[in-house]
Order: structure tokens, then sequence, then C-alpha cells
């Protein structure tokens, strides 16, 4: 009986490796395909060397950066001050955070664009830079959900009452609280709900490409139109971007364990 | 702003600063959250709110039940009908297969260093989503692929003389299925730490089999988080635009896209029913997630 399960546990495994390890082999093999007479990272060669590639690459890139600077001011302070002074107000706050995961993101970017149009009370898709804030604003609400999930179950897992008081009836103000007590003691939290927010916004494609920015996703999908072997090189690029991000998230996790013990 | 929330929220306790407090306690409590709150309501609940009043109007702003009613026309219910089939299959094919993944893994007494591999790789798979997942489906199964190619070669199979097409229902479902699985091994591996191992061990001890076990005990314990997971799952295919975008144009006529096409170029000719289609999508999702969270609860409340 015993055997029998185990033969099955291991079809499963294979089968589900099969699936998908599969897709990236052929990727990979289809991107090293470009020089007619054999294998070679022309492809590889070919993107990276393209302008428009660098470009958006380097604004998606700082778009992301600026997300996961604003989204943490946002939310951990947010999930700091719930857990300490409104813990009533914990399930809305929490619903809220869960509502980017239930409203599809082509309906959220649909709803900028009739609230913010340019002849509207606050005209965001007025000019570039007024766009690049919505498009930001935007990926914080996608990150919201990782975001704060990460940052509360950290914050869970200290005593912030305690942390608080201390360095109250030591004189600290509220901000050098926030800045030198609370943030430090959920760094690994914030830090695995930053990386999954990068792998997110990196390749985003929706909202880049409604708002009309020149972000990363919507140049894969013209490659993706016009091109034969880059997109295949670029979707590797983009697995390990993501694979990347997911494997810092693991390294902080591990490392924040023992940490935790000792303080 | 009345102050009698904060009396009930805010419960007196001993501590150096609590006189301090008190005497600015309730102005700087809503302050602390006002952040949040003004900016989920200017970048999440107004923008989403403002496209269902849309869908109650019309084009001169009078209410009307009208774009609701143009929602059950035959070419956009086809819309709502195709994305509700790939993203059922979708769902159902992710739910069993992640779950045969996530027990064989957990429970199956394979090596120990499957699980974490396992879990990481659906970390990354789950997020591996969008236009480059298209990419990497293109060059496997598309007319050009690798087992496409090898099919003819080796094993004198045509692929695409059966019917197939990566740009079909079938390869769509089978491309949302990369980040379908991996979710579900996400969402389910918790309900399935949660057996006990005494609960299998009392049933063995009163003369019950491993079918006993699984068909008296464990699926019935996980049944409600199974389903929870796979009205997640439903509602994550059904919003997801870019993978079907970037992999099939708009040759499938599935809502997402029909939306996009919408926004880009209004090739519905009309602004407000575009709203309703909007409406309608959050009415599919947001009943998906209420069932999830439903059954979640019922789940929890299980173990307790």
């Amino acid at each position: 009986m015993k055997s029998t399960s185990r033969l099955g546990a291991w079809v499963a495994i294979a089968i589900g490796t099969l699936y998908f390890v599969l897709p990236l082999i052929a990727t990979f093999e289809f991107s090293l395909k470009m020089n007619r007479d054999g294998y070679s990272f022309e492809a590889y060669k070919v993107v990276l060397a393209d302008p428009g590639f660098q470009a958006t690459f380097g604004y998606s890139t700082l778009m992301a950066v600026l997300t996961i600077i604003v989204g943490i001011l946002l939310v951990v302070p947010t999930a700091y001050w719930i857990q300490l002074k409104l813990p009533r107000l914990r399930p809305l706050v929490e619903f809220i955070t869960l509502l980017p995961l239930v409203i599809p993101a082509i309906v959220i970017v649909f709803g900028y664009l009739k609230l913010y149009n340019s002849s509207s009370w606050l005209p965001l898709t007025g000019n570039e830079r007024a766009t690049d804030l919505l498009l930001m604003c935007s990926y914080v609400t996608l990150a919201l959900p990782y975001l704060y999930r990460s940052v509360d179950a950290g914050l869970r897992a200290i005593d912030v009452r305690t942390l608080t008081e201390a360095a109250e009836s030591l004189g600290a103000s509220w901000p050098s609280i926030l800045l030198q007590v609370i943030f430090p003691n959920v760094k690994s939290a914030i830090l695995s709900g930053a990386f999954l927010t990068f792998a997110v916004v990196i390749g985003e494609f929706t909202m880049a490409s409604l708002l009309g920015r020149p972000a990363f996703g919507p140049y894969l999908q013209l490659i993706g139109a016009n091109r034969a072997y880059e997109p295949s090189a670029l979707a590797i690029i983009a697995f390990m971007v993501t694979w990347a991000s997911m494997g810092l998230i693991q390294v902080f996790a591990r490392n924040a364990r023992p940490a935790r013990k000792t303080a | 702003m009345s102050t009698s929330p904060d009396s009930l929220t805010h419960r007196p306790e001993p501590g150096a600063g609590q006189i301090r407090k008190g005497l600015t306690l309730s102005s700087l409590n809503w302050l602390g959250v006002a952040p949040f709150f003004l900016f989920a309501l200017l970048f999440l609940i107004l923008p989403t709110a403002t496209l269902m009043i849309g869908a109650f109007q019309d084009a001169d702003g009078h209410f009307t039940l009208g774009n609701i009613a143009k929602l059950f026309d035959d070419s956009i219910l086809s819309a709502y009908w195709i994305s509700f089939e790939v993203s059922a299959a979708s769902a159902l094919g992710g739910t069993v297969i992640g779950l045969a993944l996530a027990l064989a893994a957990i429970q199956g007494g394979l090596p120990q260093w499957i699980r974490p591999t396992l879990m990481t790789f659906s970390g990354v798979a789950s997020n591996f989503a969008g236009i480059p997942l298209s990419f990497a489906f293109l060059s496997t199964l598309g007319r050009m692929g690798l087992v496409t190619v090898l099919l003819r070669n080796y094993a004198d199979f045509d692929l695409y003389g059966t019917g197939f097409s990566i740009l079909s229902f079938l390869g769509l479902t089978l491309t949302y299925l990369y980040f379908q699985i991996p979710l579900m091994v996400l969402i389910v591996t918790p309900a399935i730490d949660g057996l006990r191992a005494e609960w299998r061990e009392a049933c063995e001890s009163l003369g019950g089999n491993s079918v006993a076990y699984w068909w008296h005990i464990a699926l019935p314990i996980l049944w409600p988080s199974i389903m929870g997971s796979a009205l997640l799952l439903f509602a994550n295919a059904f919003g997801a635009v870019a993978t079907a975008y970037a992999l099939t144009g708009s040759s499938l006529n599935i809502v997402p896209i029909l939306l996009y096409a919408q926004i880009r170029g209004d090739v519905l000719h009309d602004q407000n029913l575009g709203y309703a289609l909007a409406l309608g999508m959050i009415v599919v999702t947001g009943l998906s997630n209420a069932g999830y969270i439903w059954l979640r609860s019922r789940a929890e409340r299980g173990r307790e």
C-alpha cells in the first residue's frame, strides 16, 4: 500500500515537472536558434543592444522601485497603526487591501481613464509626468494585497505594543519609533513584499498599455507581434528576473528566522 | 468626526505615556490611517464606483437599465460564455493537478527536498504570467514549437492536423494552467498541513485502509478549502488580460480582451456599454471571491 502511494506521488511529481520544465526548455532552445548555422546567443545580444529594451526595462525598473517605496510608506504606518490603536478597523483595511485581487486590473485602469481624463476635475492623464504618477499609484494598488499581508504578518510576529511603549518612555518621537524601531524589526517582511511587488510590476502590461506609458510590458507585446526569436530570449530574461525576485525572498525569509529568536 | 469609536477601540491600559496619549488620541488615531483611506478612495474605490454608476447611465447621464440589457446580446453573451469556459476549465484543471502535486510533495513519502523545491517553484511560476508566458507556450506548442516539431519528426504525429492550435480554447487553457496549478499548490498547502497524523492513525487502528481515510476523513475536511481555491483560481483566470492578448491577439473573443479593445478604440461604439461590461466582470470575480472567503472561513472554523 505504502509503496503504491509513493509510486503515485513520484508519477504526479514527474508529470508536473515535465509540464513546467518543457516550456522553459523549448523557449530556451528557440531563443538560441537565431543564427541559421547552429545555436548561439545572438537573440540575447540583439535584445540587450536594443535601445527600446534598455529604455523600457529602465522605465519599468524605476516604476517598480518607486512603487515599492510609496507602497511601504503607505502600508507600514497603516498596518502598525491598526495593530496598535485601531484593531477594530483591521477587517475593513484587510478587505480593502484584498480588493485589487477581486477587481481585475483592466477594470481599475478603465475607472482611472473615466475619472482622471484630461477634461476631468483631476486631469492626471493630461501630461506625461502626471500619467507616470497615476501608473505608479495603479502599481501600488496592485501591490497592496502582497505588501499588506507580508507586513501585517511581520508586525504580528513582534510585540508592537511593548516596543512602542519602550521607545516612547525613552522619549522617542513617532517618526523615529517607526523608522528606528518598527521598520528594522519587520525588515524581512518588507523585503519579501518588495521583491514580490518587483516581480509583479516589472512586466505588467494592462495598466501601462492602457495608460500609454513606455513600460517593459507593452514593449514585450510589441516585440512578440513583430519578431521571431527575440520574444523567446525576452521570456527567458523575464523568467530569470521573476526567479531572482522569488529567490531573494527565500534568502531573506531564511535569514530572518534566527534573528527573531535572539531578539 | 465622532469620538465614540475611539473610546470603543482604545481600552485604557497601564503605561507611562497614557495621559499624554489620551489628550491627542481621537484626532491622531484617525490621522494615522487617513493616508491609506485617501489612497484607497482615489485609486481603488472611486474609479470602480464611477464605472458602476456609468453602467446604469445613458450617454446623457440619465438612469437606464439599457446597458445591462445589452450585455445579454448574443455577441457579448458569447464573450462571457467563452471567458467562463476558459476560466472554469483552467480552474478545474489547476485545482485537481495542483492538489495532486501538493499531496504528492507533502504526504507522498518523497525525499525532503521535493517540498521546498515545489514551493519555491510555485512562487515563481504563479507570478510568471502575462506576455513572457505566452512567448514560452508559443515556443513549445506553437506551429514551430519544440513539442510540435518533436512530435512531427519523431512520433510522426501532426499536432496541428488534429485541429489543435495554441490560439484556441484548449491552447489558452493549457497556458493558463501554468500559473493556475502553482497558485493552487500555494493556497492548498496550509490546508493539507492541517491534516493531523493522529487522524490517519485513528483510521488505521479502526481497520480503515487509505481509501477509507481519504474518502471519509481527509476529503471532507479539505473540501471547503478545495472548493474555495477553485473559486479563487476561476476569478484569477477571468480577469487575466495580458496572457490571452499576447497569445491570441483578438482572435479569441473573451471578455477581458473585448474590454481591452473597447478601452483602446471604442469597438462597441457605446461608452456606457463598456462600463456595463466592466461591471459584469466585477460581478463575476466578486461572487467567486465572496464564495472563496465564505468557504475559507468555514474551513478555518472546521479546523478549530
